[in-house]
């Protein structure tokens, strides 16, 4: 899906990420793990267009040239969601169906289907996301991620800012959206438990190098030098 | 939501538009002829008498009174703006065309014809500086003349403060009358009558047509080595202008001495007449009759109109220009480290001098001060916009991004909704300052609360003065109300306070 060759991102001369080189499958779930200032949350930003990389990122194949028309296939959540606060929750979600001449009944339709998908109450949708819990916030922005069916999933941080029950709860929901639609998924977690829960493949990171890529159970048996089984042993202690 | 939104704003817009077209028909169109006067009872008066000549000879007028000071009439009427206004011999010799060195009063006429501008016969009275004193004290120790002092060391004299520092003033008087010996206090001009008659001084410099001269009856000494320069009052015209009426002004000429301007001043200023009455009484005319004067109300009402008039369509304008400017400023570093600052500046000119800055380019009137008050509006707009737009977090404008939305629609539906508290204040700032600056609009007859303001000024007289004062300052609270009922309606349930 994603094929990326020397991406590179510096901020004001300060490399926050290295030339890196990875590829996405199609379908796979992938976990960027590390602890902050890793390059963890940089690299995503890449997936999306939202940092200024040098290098090759290439998507299905293409490199990238017109990232306002691939970001429809992108759907993009951040911890807190990011929602508009000006707009209320169904404001949010169908922003961009609106923009791009979706006509009212498929709206209304993918509404019904998406807010059973993530559990959302219908009434929930004429709030305001200051009127709503955080869980209920990050629905509304998962709802708003998948709004056009997109190919890929890329979540930031996304049950951080969560009390645990809801994270828990939250975390279980997702995955099941997960299975069920077989998207392509890249999660941006500083936590070892979430990448353990959703599986798949994980790439730890750090000062803005991919240490070490493979199933989780994987690093914590076979460390690929001192920091990874550090960084691992200080998740599972506390 | 989206729609009601839109609509509000448009609405907004629609009703400043409105309003400011709807009251442009209200002024009356400029007259043929157009006589100005400065903002000074005397001035007025003589606008008034060049009027009624005007008309007697045939030739429409219209006068606008009290435009501010010599340099705006002179510039006005170089403009076109203005035909004629009186003005003073001495005053165009030292102030206007000082820069021609002129030795006399002779050369004034070539002066002036070489702008395109010629000036009249004298009208007969000269308003320049005079000593004066109570006729019993001057009486007393036979004093006739200025030379006379001299003998009376022992006289308390007390000059303007503004007379004693210039070069021309006591300094230079008392050179050429050898008064070394007499000792010389400053004291404010008003003061200065009331001192006098009291006693407490005996000697003060007066205008010659000064209305208190008359009241008080005061004796001038004669200027006998004729230290003073001559301010005779003449009218200053376009030498395009109408032989019938080139010929009603020289038909003025010597009409009117100091006397008789003496009187005058005093009618208006201590009788409480109107200048018409004084100016129908100086060409011998009977006291004006007919239509009573417009009421207290009905005159606020036309100056509300006037008023709103001026602010509403600098702030439409202004709405128009600042909004698009502050977002270039927010989206281009560079764009806005120089359109912030240059705004910025603009709201440093001193206020009344953009006004009369404005005249050569825009004449007088609404135009000049709709201008001035556009461009004062620029900045709390720009200014909020800019730092409405700036201050969005960065998750939400990266939200926006992430979404695929186009520049345009990140901004219609994202960002100036976001921005819109800020915009909104930055609006009810400029709207506010606006309607206390319209008021200096009066200044180069804009009309408006202004108006009222400068002839209570004029006149001493208060009641006058709050008159516009008064209705001013309820149309900017009423304002500054109206606009959080519209903030209320637009700002969205999401941004406002929590209750």
């Amino acid at each position: 899906m994603f094929e990326l060759e020397g991406v590179a991102v510096s901020y004001d001369k300060v490399e926050a990420l290295a030339p890196t080189d990875l590829v996405i499958a199609e379908g796979e779930t992938l976990v960027l793990l590390g602890p902050s200032g890793s390059g963890k949350s940089t690299l995503l930003r890449c997936l999306i267009g939202l940092a200024r990389y040098r290098g090759s990122l290439r998507f299905r194949g293409a490199p990238v040239s017109d990232w306002r028309a691939l970001r429809p296939r992108l759907g993009y959540v951040i911890q807190e969601g990011g929602l508009f606060p000006h707009l209320t929750a169904r404001g949010n979600v169908v922003l961009m169906a609106g923009e791009l001449g979706w006509d009212r009944p498929r709206i209304d339709a993918r509404l019904t289907e998406l807010a059973e998908l993530v559990d959302l109450a219908a009434d929930q949708l004429d709030r305001f996301p200051g009127e709503l819990s955080g869980g209920q916030r990050q629905r509304v922005a998962m709802m708003r991620a998948l709004m056009l069916d997109p190919d890929v999933l890329l979540l930031d941080e996304p049950l951080s800012a969560l009390d645990p029950i809801t994270r828990v709860r939250l975390a279980g929901d997702l995955r099941d959206i997960f299975a069920r639609l077989g998207k392509t998924v890249a999660m941006v977690t500083h936590a070892l438990g979430e990448a353990r829960f959703f599986g798949g493949t994980t790439a730890l990171m750090r000062d803005g190098h991919i240490i070490q890529k493979g199933a989780i159970d994987d690093l914590v048996r076979d460390p690929a030098d001192p920091f990874v089984a550090e960084f691992l042993a200080a998740e599972e202690a506390l | 939501m989206r729609k009601l939104f839109a609509a509000v704003l448009a609405l907004l817009l629609a009703a400043i538009a409105v309003i400011g077209g709807l009251v442009l028909g209200v002024i009356p169109a400029r007259a043929d002829t157009v006589v100005g006067s400065k903002a000074f009872t005397e001035s007025v008066i003589l606008g008034e008498m060049a009027r009624i000549a005007l008309e007697d000879a045939g030739v429409a007028a219209e006068h606008r009174r009290q435009l501010g000071g010599s340099r705006i009439l002179f510039d006005a009427v170089r403009a076109g703006e203005v035909d004629l206004y009186p003005d003073y011999t001495g005053t165009l010799r030292f102030e206007i065309l000082s820069t021609e060195k002129l030795a006399g009063d002779g050369g004034i006429a070539a002066a002036l014809a070489r702008q395109g501008l010629a000036v009249s016969k004298p009208i007969g009275f000269s308003n320049g500086y005079a000593l004066a004193m109570r006729p019993e004290v001057a009486e007393r120790h036979g004093l006739r003349t200025i030379s006379d002092l001299a003998r009376h060391p022992e006289l308390r004299v007390a000059v303007s403060n503004e007379f004693v520092d210039r070069a021309d003033g006591w300094r230079a008087l008392s050179a050429a009358y050898g008064l070394g010996a007499i000792e010389v206090r400053g004291i404010d001009h008003d003061l200065a009558y009331r001192a006098l008659a009291d006693g407490q001084i005996d000697v003060i410099d007066v205008y010659t047509t000064d209305a208190e001269i008359a009241a008080h009856g005061l004796t001038l000494l004669e200027d006998d080595r004729r230290f003073f320069p001559a301010y005779d009052a003449v009218f200053v015209y376009r030498s395009d202008l109408d032989p019938r009426a080139v010929a009603a002004l020289d038909a003025l000429a010597g009409r009117i001495d100091e006397r008789a301007m003496q009187r005058l001043n005093r009618m208006v200023v201590m009788d409480g007449a109107s200048e018409r009455a004084a100016a129908r009484a100086a060409l011998g005319l009977a006291a004006p009759q007919g239509a009573a004067p417009p009421g207290l109300w009905q005159r606020i009402g036309l100056r509300t109109i006037e008023h709103l008039r001026l602010v509403a369509i600098a702030l439409a304008g202004a709405l128009v220009v600042a909004i698009p400017l502050g977002v270039l400023a927010a989206r281009s570093r560079r764009i806005g480290a120089l359109v912030i600052p240059a705004t910025g500046l603009l709201q440093t000119i001193p206020s009344l001098a953009l006004f009369v800055m404005l005249i050569p380019l825009l004449g007088i009137g609404a135009a000049p001060t709709i201008a001035a008050l556009f461009l004062y509006s620029l900045l709390p707009i720009v200014r909020n916009v800019h730092a409405g737009l700036t201050g969005i977090a960065r998750p939400l404008r990266e939200s926006a991004e992430a979404l695929g939305l186009s520049t345009w629609a990140r901004l219609r539906r994202i960002e100036l909704p976001l921005a819109l508290p800020t915009i909104m204040a930055g609006v009810r700032t400029a709207a506010v300052i606006a309607v206390g600056l319209a008021t200096l609009g009066a200044i180069i007859g804009a009309g408006g609360y202004g108006q009222p303001i400068l002839t209570g000024i004029r006149l001493n007289n208060t009641a006058t003065i709050l008159e516009g004062a008064v209705p001013a300052a309820l149309l900017a609270l009423a304002i500054e109300g109206a606009f959080h009922l519209v903030e209320a309606a637009v700002v969205p349930r999401g941004l406002r306070p929590a209750r």
